[in-house]
């Protein structure tokens, strides 16, 4: 039923409502040393929490990074390994 | 291309002569866009358009670059960001706040179990009456402003960039205004007793 999965996904959303929670603006800030940290194999999600978090619920910011890492994956970070930054 | 550091690429870029460092930087970031937008239905034209429009931007915007992350890698960020607002804004634009709303099958927040006066109460199911608690927390917590951006995004689709526009916000206020919501039914169902995960385990068993 429609409104039964319309209700759940409503449920889910409130359930994993965190207080802490940082806007659009706050995770474009950030975004380009998160997508740095994912490039250089570093677990990003760990190192920068609430960016992550972010990410995961608004579809906006997540095209966005997405995007971005595919730009760096094949330009920029793809050629060199000693092209990593440090 | 030359390797510059991103001081170099700051310097120069603000400097009586930019033009090297401009033509390589809109070469990177030409080349960097049509990997990014490489599954969106865009021309050459509007590569370069954004890189263009990019580059004004990110020369607006040069003293706000930190140095938290390469020059070159904000500067991609600051691009795709202008190319993907834009197509958005293509994507949806004839498609109205009202239409989408009146869509949704949110419209009707009346549970149909409760506007039917006559139903006998131990007939419905348990997740029925829980469905439609929680249509009455969200009629009853959240205004109209608040309901209407909640259905646009989750139920809609529509991304918060075009809602906010519609709604005379802008798409932070947007996130923290739908942020809001969800925290005040989050307090609400708590309040009632209705734990997020009894009410998910219902869900399952529906």
């Amino acid at each position: 039923m429609q409104e039964l999965s319309s209700i759940r996904d409503i449920v889910q959303m409130v359930a994993a409502t965190r207080a802490d929670e940082i806007g659009c603006d706050e995770c474009f800030e950030q975004l380009d040393r998160f997508a740095e940290t994912v490039l250089a194999g570093k677990n990003a999600a760990e190192a920068m929490p609430l960016v992550q978090d972010h990410l995961n619920r608004c579809g906006d910011c997540r095209e966005e990074f997405e995007a971005l890492l595919a730009a760096l994956r094949l330009t920029t970070f793809a050629p060199r390994p000693d092209s990593y930054p440090v | 291309m030359g390797m510059r550091t991103d001081a170099e690429w700051c310097s120069q870029l603000s400097s009586a002569a930019p033009d090297s460092a401009l033509a390589d930087l809109r070469g990177l970031l030409l080349r960097g866009l049509s990997f990014a937008l490489a599954s969106y239905r865009v021309t050459e034209s509007d590569l370069e358009d954004f890189v263009q429009d990019g580059l004004i931007k990110i020369l607006q915007e040069l003293s706000s670059y930190r140095g938290d992350a390469r020059f070159t890698t904000w500067a991609q960020k600051v691009c795709v960001r202008l190319a993907l607002t834009e197509l958005r804004r293509r994507r949806w634009r004839d498609v109205s706040l009202d239409d989408l709303v009146a869509n949704t099958e949110m419209a009707d927040i009346t549970p149909a179990v409760l506007a039917d006066r006559s139903a006998d109460p131990s007939q419905v199911a348990p997740v029925q009456m829980m469905v439609a608690a929680v249509q009455r927390i969200i009629a009853e917590e959240l205004t109209e402003r608040q309901r209407t951006a909640m259905m646009a995004v989750m139920q809609g689709g529509m991304p918060l960039q075009e809602v906010a526009e519609r709604m005379g916000a802008n798409r932070n206020a947007l996130y923290k205004l739908i942020h809001d919501s969800r925290q005040r039914l989050q307090k609400r169902m708590l309040y009632e007793g209705l734990t997020p995960q009894e009410l998910l385990a219902m869900f399952e068993q529906a």
